[in-house]
């Protein structure tokens, strides 16, 4: 029995080709027509790929038209989008998967819960069997593994989430922290949810556009303030999210002394994604003053990326240490799955057992 | 033999030190048992040398600038085990680590275990005071490291620059929550250890009297300071620095002159 992997991602194929053979494709139409003993369909947007267990080598050019969405049956133009994985090297290539590590945005976790998704799938319709069983519970403990072990997932690589995870740096629990957004733009709602989604409860809105600003209010959960008002409101509140169309700086640190006067041992976090600039640059020279704008927060998402890729080599120490290991213990374990063949209750109370 | 306990104790914080430098050096700083691991053991070996001496002593073993210095990077070691894992600061050891390890590798380094020609009968006042004393030390000292790792986190965040070590730090809240918790128990051991100095019978010196109650005083300043919200929390950071720094000068200097006069 030979483990494979097919399949093609943002590595090998562009958008339209990933599409055009992510379409209803279901393991057990690989299952039926290409001749698998075991085989799993793990869809993502950014890559389409079979893995799989037979005792015949099953040909790229079968599992690929298999995958083909629509009466379009001529796949060779693809072939060369195709990647192949076998025995050892689909082993560590899922593993590589399941870990992040070659994801668009390297490190990213949601792949590892569209794993477990597409395995979930494929065990209930009853298309895994044990060596993907196996292969996949093994991914799972690996990928968990390198993210304990290195600074993989470490730092946050969009705008919107730097800015939360900042604001958490800075603050600890968010659940007491208050929260001005000054302008009503798409960037600011974002944001706005992401610190409601962390725990924020005193959300307030302040727009030019009271119409505006009573609409953001109610999709985020915030109070509204007129904007003649928020002057006021910056001397109790702990983070100011601001994108207002202003033409010239709103906050400087003449106009915003007087309001850090009461408050010197509470830190003020300042997210300005207005183009241009709602805050003077100089404001973050002021104690307790933490100016974030477009820029830098993209600049921090940037340094993550980077840490995260310094990673890289220490997570493939990881998994070649794994894909030994499990390329071993197969190889051991390969006489007792096939005396639990013959045995197929046997087997079963064994995987549901390990499964648990 | 009770000095081998204590060159044991050393290298296990310069065993910490190493493990933090070399995830530095790699990248990936780690928030890992093995610097709580390392500390615990090196504060076993610690407890160890002051019972083997307090025994020999027949008292407390603060008899000598040496033993002094033992005693502070002990009472360090203790409140981190404490501190650390109740205030998710374990990171602290990291920072813990090299202080301890510096008091210590100077201690045993400098000539300055002597050995009193004459024991001094035990005086428990005398010993309550020294003893509190240095614990206090101890915790100031904790809220110094404490004030290093908030600069060093504020200074990430104000600059952008953020690197790995930035994400295994503690928020700046819990940090400067931290670190008035450690100021407010080290001002009441002081006060305890100032107040029992005066009933240890002998005569009080005049200039150490004064640098202590100086000490005090610059404490007390940063805790109402704090109190009253007029100090920032950078700044609370910085003085603690300031602070323990002119502490252990102090401590440095009673010990040094309480060994001069003493030697026969």
């Amino acid at each position: 029995m030979t483990l494979f992997c097919v399949g093609l991602s943002h590595h090998t194929a562009n958008v339209e080709t990933r599409e055009r053979f992510a379409g209803h494709a279901e393991s057990e139409c690989i299952l039926r027509s290409a001749g698998c003993a075991e085989a799993l369909l793990l869809t993502t947007c950014n890559r389409v790929e079979v893995y799989g267990a037979s005792e015949k080598r099953v040909s790229t050019n079968e599992i690929a038209r298999c995958l083909v969405r629509g009466i379009e049956k001529d796949v060779h133009e693809y072939a060369p989008a195709f990647y192949r994985y076998e025995g050892e090297k689909c082993v560590q290539h899922l593993f590589r998967v399941a870990s992040g590590l070659d994801s668009m945005v390297v490190g990213e976790s949601e792949i590892l819960g569209q794993a477990k998704k597409a395995y979930e799938a494929a065990r209930s319709s009853c298309t895994a069997g044990p060596y993907l069983h196996r292969l996949f519970q093994r991914a799972f403990r690996v990928a968990k593994h390198v993210r304990t072990h290195t600074d993989i997932t470490r730092g946050l690589v969009s705008v919107g989430s730097v800015a939360v995870d900042l604001a958490q740096r800075i603050f600890g629990q968010l659940s007491n922290c208050k929260v001005l957004v000054l302008g009503a733009g798409e960037t600011s709602e974002r944001t706005a949810r992401a610190l409601a989604s962390r725990g924020v409860k005193d959300l307030r809105v302040s727009n030019r556009s009271s119409d505006h600003a009573r609409e953001l209010a109610r999709l985020v959960g915030a109070q509204t303030v007129p904007f003649e008002q928020w002057p006021e409101q910056s001397r109790e509140i702990d983070i100011l999210i601001t994108s207002t169309s202003s033409e010239t700086p709103l906050l400087t640190s003449e106009n915003l002394a007087p309001m850090l006067r009461d408050r010197i041992d509470r830190p003020l976090f300042i997210i300005d994604i207005a183009v241009p600039r709602d805050v003077d640059p100089d404001v973050n020279e002021m104690e307790g003053v933490y100016l974030y704008d477009i820029d830098s927060l993209q600049s921090v998402a940037d340094q993550s990326l980077r840490l995260r890729r310094q990673q890289i080599a220490a997570a493939e120490e990881i998994i070649a240490e794994h894909v030994a290991d499990f390329v071993a213990s197969i190889a051991r374990g390969l006489n007792s799955v096939a005396r639990a063949a013959e045995h197929p209750s046997v087997a079963d109370r064994s995987l549901r057992a390990s499964e648990l | 033999m009770d000095r081998y306990l204590l060159i044991v104790s050393t290298l296990c914080f310069l065993a910490a030190i190493v493990r933090t430098i070399l995830s530095l050096r790699a990248g990936t700083f780690q928030r890992s048992q093995f610097s709580f691991l390392a500390i615990g053991l090196g504060f076993i070996f610690q407890t160890a040398f002051l019972s083997i001496r307090g025994q020999a002593l027949g008292r407390c073993p603060l008899t000598n600038l040496f033993e002094v210095f033992i005693f502070l990077a002990w009472s360090i070691a203790l409140i981190y085990m404490v501190v650390g894992p109740a205030y998710r600061l374990s990171l602290m050891g990291a920072f813990t680590a090299p202080l301890v390890f510096l008091l210590q590798a100077f201690a045993l380094i400098a000539p300055i275990d002597l050995r009193h020609a004459a024991k001094a009968p035990a005086n428990s006042w005398l010993e309550f005071h020294a003893s509190i004393s240095i614990v206090a030390y101890g915790a100031f000292g904790l809220a110094c490291i404490a004030g290093v790792m908030y600069l060093v986190q504020e200074r990430q965040l104000k600059t952008h620059q953020l690197h790995s070590i930035f994400y295994h730090l503690p928020p700046l809240s819990d940090l400067f929550a931290a670190i008035t918790r450690l100021l407010w128990w080290g001002f009441v051991l002081y006060s305890l250890g100032l107040v029992s100095g005066f009933f240890t019978g002998g005569p009080l010196p005049r200039v150490q009297l004064v640098a202590a109650i100086g000490v005090w005083l610059l404490y007390a300043a940063i805790l109402q300071g704090r109190h009253l919200r007029r100090l920032a929390p950078k700044r609370v950071a910085t003085l603690c620095i300031l602070g323990f720094t002119a502490a252990l000068t102090l401590l440095w200097g009673i010990s040094f002159s309480a060994q001069t006069h003493s030697l026969p």
